[in-house]
């Protein structure tokens, strides 16, 4: 694994490690993680550090969504332009091509139920090229971004064991 | 009742009172533990319930299932170019461990004696003297990396034993040897006409060079056992899985046992670990990858504390010299004033004394937690 990489894999699994820990954990020094990270952050192969939570816990719970978006294109307007249109948005927390029955999936987070319709209606689906939404409100979370949302399970090995 | 007087020559395991130390207090990080903290991947263990809801709840073949049997072997054919033929030369065995004592009882007469390489695993000694044989300890060293070398089997007499039997990667050193270091102790096997006992359970935890089956050298696969399973790499412990290959004489000789006494694996464990061979590399990779990092910042925190470790390169335990004369009241006294737990060297024989058996299979938040204790604990 190139020291790249292995920088990469610690900080996907936890980006507030160190770069002392990084730098145990990868059997390298600081000074080289950090320069690592920095070339990382400036390539723009890392784009940011979020934390996962658990929405659950909050007080206040803001209303997510899952929208499909069909689209027609002109010779004047292709996927790309649509999208950027639509990802500037704050509301959209994230925008894929996918493939299947429809073109774009967007995920959508506003406070209530209410806006979130009011952005579709009123910011989505007046885009011209935009035929179609389906849009699937999120009723409980089980797995965010790769860490589930259960009370995980009790480590039940011995505590001494050969 | 009166127990067998050779149950009685067997003492207890050391490493019974550190577990029942440590199994009395609360807020306890335990880096004594031998097996993954994962769970076994999530395909193997669906294809556990699969195969219990399609009601696969008999007995199988005593040797195992022929499709596991043949994918098993098809996997030593591609990893390490080694042809067994899954009818006749590969046993299937409820976890390795159950391997290695159908080995003992089938390959040690009365009086013979197993050059057992230490220090060891917990089971060799008592399961060489279960079957009657001599135990004839051959110790390694710190500083040659705890390798075995033909100098330390000479030096131990191993040259008049019958079977010799060694584990690496190694619990509980994590020492690794090469194909180039099997070499000579290929060599003084040959010489001295030994059989070899070679467990490879953790093969595939090897971080700094791929495994090497002492089997694959040249003129050893006829006189070598070969012992892996499902345990380490899958995650899978409690399924117990394991397998032995050898020549068909030996297989035929342990299955005699094993058909008497086990009848068959665990029928769940074998739909599991057909699974797990079909699908579940991608898993065993990250699991490696995780031990490699952990192992990476047990080794620099022990350098920064000023424990003195040789470099382990498998499995996943370290062994760092113990800092007080007796590894043992260390260990309590470790237990006792920080709830970390660690295991002594000497239970794993005298090879082990002054070191201790430190365990990186614990998440790494509980790991850093461990050493920061232990590092309050030393300064």
């Amino acid at each position: 694994m190139s020291s790249r990489d292995a920088v990469l894999g610690v900080l996907r699994e936890n980006a507030r490690a160190s770069s002392e820990d990084i730098a145990r954990q990868t059997d390298s020094d600081p000074e080289t993680v950090e320069a690592i990270i920095d070339e990382l952050e400036a390539a723009g192969v890392v784009r940011g550090y979020q934390a996962v939570i658990d929405r659950d816990q909050l007080e206040s719970q803001p209303v997510r969504a899952t929208v499909e978006l069909n689209v027609t294109l002109d010779r004047e307007t292709g996927y790309d332009d649509i999208a950027e249109r639509i990802a500037r948005f704050p509301q959209v927390k994230s925008l894929y091509l996918v493939s299947g029955d429809f073109d774009f999936m967007m995920e959508v987070e506003d406070e209530s139920m209410r806006d979130v319709s009011a952005f579709i209606s009123d910011k989505v689906a007046p885009v011209p090229e935009i035929t179609q939404t389906v849009t699937h409100y999120v009723m409980d979370s089980y797995k965010e971004q790769g860490i589930e949302m259960g009370d995980g399970d009790e480590d039940d090995r011995l505590s001494v064991s050969p | 009742m009166k127990p067998a007087d050779r149950v009685d020559a067997v003492p207890p395991s050391g490493i019974r009172r550190f577990f029942e130390l440590a199994a009395e207090m609360d807020d306890v990080i335990s880096l004594g533990v031998g097996e993954p903290d994962f769970a076994a991947p999530w395909a193997a263990r669906d294809a556990a319930i699969t195969s219990l809801e399609r009601g696969r709840t008999s007995y199988t073949m005593n040797r195992g299932r022929s499709d596991l049997r043949a994918a098993i072997a098809e996997r030593m054919a591609d990893r390490y170019d080694l042809e067994y033929d899954p009818e006749t030369e590969l046993l299937v065995t409820a976890g390795a461990s159950e391997g290695i004592d159908l080995a003992f009882r089938a390959l040690v007469d009365p009086g013979d004696t197993v050059a057992v390489v230490q220090p060891s695993y917990v089971s060799y000694v008592p399961g060489v003297l279960f079957a009657g044989g001599e135990v004839l300890p051959v110790p390694t060293r710190e500083e040659e990396a705890f390798k075995l070398t033909s100098e330390r089997l000479a030096e131990a007499g191993a040259g008049d034993a019958d079977v010799l039997v060694f584990c690496y990667p190694n619990n509980p050193t994590g020492a690794t040897m090469t194909g180039d270091e099997l070499q000579e102790v290929a060599a003084f096997a040959r010489e001295h006409d030994l059989t070899v006992l070679s467990d490879e359970i953790y093969a595939a935890l090897s971080y700094e060079h791929e495994h090497t089956s002492i089997a694959t050298l040249p003129g050893m696969r006829e006189r070598t056992v070969v012992f892996n399973g499902f345990s380490k790499a899958y995650a899978m412990t409690g399924l117990r899985l394991g397998y032995a290959l050898a020549p068909p004489e030996a297989i035929t000789a342990m299955n005699r046992i094993h058909q008497y006494t086990m009848l068959s694996a665990p029928t769940t464990a074998q739909h599991a670990g057909l699974e797990a061979l079909s699908s579940c590399d991608g898993a065993v990779a990250e699991m490696r990858d995780q031990y490699d990092r952990r192992r990476n910042l047990v080794l620099s925190r022990f350098e920064e504390m000023g424990l003195d470790c040789f470099r382990a390169s498998g499995a996943f335990y370290a062994f760092p010299s113990c800092p007080w004369d007796d590894a043992g009241e260390f260990a309590e006294a470790l237990l006792e004033e920080t709830g970390v737990a660690v295991v002594p060297g000497t239970a794993f024989g005298d090879a082990g004394e002054g070191h201790l058996r430190v365990s990186y299979a614990t998440g790494i938040d509980d790991l850093t937690e461990a050493l920061d204790r232990v590092e309050r604990f030393l300064a």
